[in-house]
């Protein structure tokens, strides 16, 4: 009978012996060596049955289609703006995919988005050469003004965000704030009150930093409680 | 003539005290720093990200790049002249060819993982201590990697071989100084380097005994990873 | 390129706040560690917030210049380290390092903390030359200050080296207890203007975005022995005092660290 090396939810790193015995089956971010299941990249143990896989807790944004990003506009093309996407690979937005207002050919497109504007974005397209096609025809898809723009962890977001938004959406309440939240791993914070917006500032930094620690919710929601006026400002 | 006891006191088998971290610059994807007694590297990485100048991309699989520098006030001699030395480009290409094998970048194609390394202190092993800080920070990065490698250097100085050479015994006129790094587990090599002279049966004894420094290096190198996702809650 | 960046801090900014919760004049967490690195003759490690640089200076001996036989020399150098941030690229130095390298050699050469008649040796035949290395390790804005305090600090850390008159031999190994002489403090700030507005210490979010900065150089009796003005746009000569009066006090304060 096969043994696991590890705890669950315990932070592993590449090379370390998870399980041993061919009963187990290595899953994402793991491989079969002999009789061993090895990590292949840091990550957060989660076994489920006899499959164990990783959680990864860090490295940088690979595009995938279907995910809403943020990002800034980098390049004006001759059809369109390049984007950036916080990875290696810079994106397109196409005329076609920008706007149901019709643009002519030559037109100034500075008038419609320009370089350093950030825009919340869906990816449509990503090819074997990771060129990535964009669109902004969708709900809640749009050029993004005001506000101040935060980068996290991208492996992070689906905590930030929470099961059906649950936690973005209380960041919302107990904040003010707009918040939005790319895949990506760019956001974007609009507030009123300037102590609330660092609020919400300071809260997604906290979930980044203590999203692999069991209880997240509830420690987040407790802070939000004792800071609910907001962060106390030096001014 | 005999080495009867090593300049610092240690045994012949001994390692210098270890120490790392993990995550030690903010701005990094990823980044470590390995001591190994009075050798320090800082290691950071950026990316995968876009890949100049794009006639260096490579359409079927990422690119590793590495850039080892040392501090000019890092060396016991003379200050380190700012800029590319021969010696640091070479050094640069075999940390490269060194951790290669462990990572798997093939999904990145066209874009560039760089690995900048900064060595504040030097004492010998410096290409050994910058590997193990690079391995740090690819594994901190979240690139996909089978294993760490981990690096020190075996040598013979007279008589005897030992591991882990110092300033003294690597600039030993009769020593022969023998950098090695290998995936951890599998013990396979990915750096070997020599000079000096010296038998093959006593390389193959130096190799041993590296083998057998695996398990303690891994497991600085583990704990510092690990370390890092310690929260204090408040 | 950064207009909404700009306009969120001038927006905060009239409220007399910050993206990160600081008043304008508010600087970060300052620490200065010495002797930091063992085989420099001195060396020290500033952290401003989470920018962090290290600094070490080696000395050498030269023979002395033939115009200034009787002088020993001193040189400052910057390395913006392509580890510490994703900014800065590989290659010669760029037009930053070099300003920064020579802002901060102004500031320690035009204070005269250094009797560079005290470095020589022997006239003409062999005199001191002491090189002060500042590299980063982490750019999160603030580097002016930053690097000036840790060239500053590792050259109050530097002892000499075992130097043999006779053989003319080095002994880097063997350190004397003679420490650089260096009869002053020359602490510098750097003063940044966005609109109306002055701001010390900025991130470096903040750092991309301002119109005006002046880096100034202040004595322990509080005159000034370097400036030098950057960024695109003017700045009053009413302002100028204003951000003299900012960086008096906060020299202050930083030389307290050392």
């Amino acid at each position: 009978m096969g043994e696991i090396k590890v705890k669950n939810r315990e932070v592993v790193v590449p090379g370390e012996t998870l399980a041993t015995g061919m009963d187990f089956l290595p899953s994402f971010g793991t491989y079969r060596d002999g009789e061993g299941i090895i990590a292949s990249r840091l990550g957060l143990v989660n076994v489920e049955g006899k499959v164990i896989k990783l959680v990864p807790l860090s490295g940088a944004y690979h595009p995938k289609a279907g995910d809403t990003i943020i990002g800034p506009v980098t390049d004006i093309l001759m059809t369109g703006w390049r984007v950036d996407t916080n990875s290696a690979y810079s994106a397109v937005l196409n005329l076609k995919d920008a706007s149901s207002e019709f643009i002519a050919r030559g037109a100034d497109l500075r008038k419609y988005f320009t370089i350093g504007e950030y825009m919340m974005v869906k990816i449509t397209q990503v090819t074997s050469q990771n060129l990535v096609d964009l669109t902004m025809k969708g709900p809640g898809l749009r050029k993004l003004t005001g506000g101040r723009i935060l980068n996290v962890n991208a492996n992070k977001v689906p905590r930030i965000i929470g099961k059906q938004g649950s936690m973005v959406s209380m960041i919302k309440q107990y904040t003010n704030c707009r918040v939005l939240v790319g895949q990506n791993g760019v956001v974007w914070i609009s507030g009123e009150e300037p102590e609330k917006e660092l609020l919400a500032v300071e809260t997604i930094k906290k979930i980044e930093r203590e999203a692999h620690i069991p209880g997240l919710t509830d420690a987040i929601k407790a802070y939000l409680e004792a800071n609910k006026d907001g962060i106390k400002l030096s001014a | 003539m005999a080495y009867e006891k090593r300049f610092d006191g240690r045994g012949f088998e001994e390692i210098r005290p270890m120490s790392a971290k993990a995550g030690v610059i903010k701005r990094a994807t990823g980044s470590g720093w390995f001591k190994i007694g009075n050798t320090e590297a800082y290691a950071a990485v950026y990316g995968p990200r876009e890949m100049f100048p794009r006639f260096k991309q490579s359409a079927e699989a990422g690119v590793l790049r590495c850039h080892y520098t040392m501090m000019p006030f890092s060396s016991a001699g003379d200050r380190v002249r700012p800029g590319t030395s021969r010696r640091g480009k070479e050094i640069s290409a075999v940390m490269e060819r060194a951790l290669r094998p462990a990572i798997d970048i093939s999904d990145f194609n066209n874009s560039v993982v760089d690995v900048f390394v900064e060595l504040p202190q030097t004492d010998a092993g410096t290409r050994c201590a910058a590997i193990c800080a690079a391995s740090i920070a690819l594994a901190d990065a979240g690139i996909p990697m089978k294993d760490l490698v981990c690096a020190i250097s075996a040598g013979k100085v007279e008589d005897k071989l030992l591991l882990d050479l110092e300033y003294n015994e690597d600039s030993h006129e009769n020593g022969v100084d023998i950098p090695m790094a290998m995936l951890h587990n599998s013990k396979e090599l990915t750096l070997l380097q020599m000079d000096g002279e010296i038998s093959s049966e006593e390389l193959g004894k130096a190799m041993e005994l590296i083998k057998g420094a695996m398990d303690q290096i891994y497991d600085v190198m583990k704990s510092a990873l690990k370390a890092k996702f310690e929260v204090k809650q408040e | 390129m950064y207009e909404d960046l700009k306009n969120e801090m001038l927006k905060l900014l009239s409220k007399n706040l910050r993206l990160d919760g600081r008043a304008p004049t508010d600087y970060r967490e300052v620490t200065v560690e010495k002797g930091i690195s063992k085989n420099a003759e001195g060396s020290a490690r500033v952290k401003i917030g989470d920018t962090e640089v290290i600094s070490g200076v080696k000395m050498e001996v030269i023979k002395p210049y033939s115009d200034s036989p009787e002088d020993g020399s001193m040189m400052i150098n910057v390395e913006l380290t392509s580890l510490s941030s994703p900014e800065f690229e590989l290659g010669p130095p760029s037009i930053y390092a070099v300003e920064l390298a020579r802002i901060t050699d102004r500031g320690i050469r035009e204070s005269k903390s250094i009797d560079t008649k005290k470095l020589c040796i022997k006239k003409g035949e062999a005199a001191w030359m002491i090189v002060v290395d500042v590299c980063t390790l982490n750019d999160a804005g603030n580097m002016f200050d930053a690097v000036a305090l840790a060239a500053l600090a590792a050259m109050q850390d530097a002892v000499f080296p075992a130097y043999d008159a006779e053989t003319g031999a080095l002994d880097y190994k063997n350190k004397t207890t003679e420490k650089l002489p260096i009869s002053k403090s020359p602490v510098t700030v750097t003063v940044f203007k966005y609109g109306d507005h002055l701001l010390l210490d900025p991130t470096s979010d903040e750092g991309k975005v301002y119109d005006a900065r002046l880096t100034i150089t202040v004595l322990e009796n509080d005159n000034i022995c370097s400036l030098q003005k950057g960024g695109d746009s003017a700045i009053t000569v009413e302002e100028t005092l204003k951000m003299i009066e900012l960086a008096k006090q906060r020299t202050k304060e930083l030389r307290s660290k050392l």
